[in-house]
């Protein structure tokens, strides 16, 4: 690499590194929230959660 | 008027406000945002002996000697209208070579800068060696164009 | 408009999207895969700048995200305040992470880059100086929404912040033709086309392509997250309530 292996090397270290730090944080946020809401789903009951899930598409359909 | 109509007029006086804004006080500071001046900008402008400047262009073809084995170089850079003779000690950057830019760091006393720092700067062209060989056999090369 | 309408329900749009991630990511590998091949082993060294120019390939794309993802988010923070899109102050706030992660890989490997050919990792020139306001302004955004009690005021107060810092974008872009930089002037993006040789614009619009995906497979993922995270607040309100 001409002398310059090192400089080179190590951008494309960095550039592996924070795409794999981006994903990786990225599904453990999704998995721990998804884990967060079945379990507050479990709790707060299927009936109250059925009116909750409409009142939620209603929301979202303002625009 | 709607609300939706409302508030995108807001949004759009609001951005042309901002980008005016913006214009005015990048036009009204440009001497701080310029990196460097170009060697007619110190001619014209004139520089106090003791006032830290940078300096940008071309390191002139044929004007690099370099004394004590490399530790010191003297070079003159140009903007093809003027030109700056540099003195310096240290160690050049890998791109530092004749008919490249060059940006050099430090004061001028009238006639000669002396620099603390000598910085490569490189112009947007991209190719292989066999390419640029080529270009200039042919005659298409354009030396120093981009020279500021 | 009427597919955008479509779209603009959250559980239909990510059921969508759904469907769309193992293309993207497939596609995303394949070309990532055959820009690593061409940008660091199949691509010739430049004339000047030898070995070094491989660097280009890492470097100019990142910076290429990092104002691609501002101006989406931009766009997405001002549907926000004017049509109230939902999604759209979702799509934003799953984005910016990224956006600061693509800056920060550009400020990296551009130092990395800077040290060999200009003589310095880092100068305060208005290109250099640009992006790095663009990396306080990711960062500025993503403290700013989680600032408040009321999510729907960060949301607001970071979409401002949003719109007030696209005027950054222009300036990044033009500062190395508005100004004296170290930084040269656009090899790619220019009038007179790119002044970079096609056997290596070709890793550079690979790599290119391969981010821009990698970016749409993320912003997936994390809108998906994002999603959760308002239905968790729902819940929890009705729980108290």
């Amino acid at each position: 690499m001409g002398g310059y292996a090192a400089y080179i090397w190590s951008s494309y270290g960095v550039v592996v590194a924070v795409l794999a730090v981006m994903l990786v944080s990225s599904i453990l946020g999704v998995r721990a929230r998804e884990r967060e809401l079945s379990a507050l789903e479990e709790r707060v009951g299927p009936r109250r959660q059925r009116r909750q899930q409409s009142g939620l598409k209603d929301a979202h359909h303002d625009a | 008027m709607t609300p939706k109509r409302r508030r995108l007029s807001i949004v759009l006086i609001g951005l042309a406000m901002l980008g005016t804004a913006a214009a005015l006080v990048l036009t009204a500071f440009e001497d701080n945002l310029v990196f460097f001046f170009s060697p007619t900008d110190i001619a014209e402008k004139g520089v106090g002996p003791d006032r830290r400047i940078r300096i940008g262009g071309m390191v002139e073809d044929g004007s690099w000697q370099k004394y004590e084995e490399g530790l010191r170089s003297e070079f003159v850079v140009t903007d093809f209208q003027n030109a700056v003779k540099v003195v310096y000690r240290g160690s050049l950057p890998d791109l530092f070579r004749e008919g490249q830019g060059v940006v050099a760091e430090g004061k001028f006393n009238g006639t000669v800068f002396t620099a603390s720092e000598v910085l490569a700067k490189h112009d947007e062209n991209y190719m292989p060696r066999e390419v640029a060989d080529a270009l200039k056999k042919s005659g298409r090369w354009k030396e120093g164009e981009e020279a500021k | 408009m009427n597919w955008f309408h479509w779209l603009a329900n959250p559980a239909r749009f990510m059921r969508f999207a759904a469907r769309l991630q193992p293309w993207i990511m497939a596609l995303g590998l394949l070309t990532g895969a055959a820009g690593l091949y061409f940008g660091l082993f199949a691509s010739p060294a430049d004339y000047q700048q030898g070995e070094t120019v491989r660097i280009m390939y890492v470097h100019v794309p990142s910076a290429w995200m990092a104002m691609f993802i501002y101006v989406v988010m931009a766009a997405a923070a001002g549907s926000f305040l004017i049509w109230k899109h939902p999604l759209a102050d979702v799509a934003a706030q799953a984005a910016a992470p990224v956006g600061a992660g693509f800056t920060l890989m550009a400020l990296i490997t551009g130092a990395l880059w800077g040290q060999p050919m200009w003589g310095t990792w880092w100068v305060w020139d208005a290109r250099l100086t640009s992006v790095l306001i663009l990396f306080f302004l990711y960062l500025g955004y993503i403290a700013l929404v989680n600032a408040f009690d009321d999510p729907e005021r960060g949301s607001k107060a970071g979409a401002i912040l949003l719109l007030v810092g696209v005027v950054n974008i222009p300036i990044i872009k033009f500062s190395v033709d508005w100004w004296n930089t170290l930084h040269q002037p656009a090899s790619v993006a220019r009038m007179d086309g790119p002044s970079v040789d096609p056997s290596m614009l070709l890793p550079l619009l690979l790599m290119a392509g391969a981010f821009k995906l990698y970016f749409l497979y993320l912003l997936i993922v994390r809108m998906r997250g994002e999603l959760t995270a308002r239905r968790i607040r729902l819940l929890r309100l009705s729980d108290i309530a």
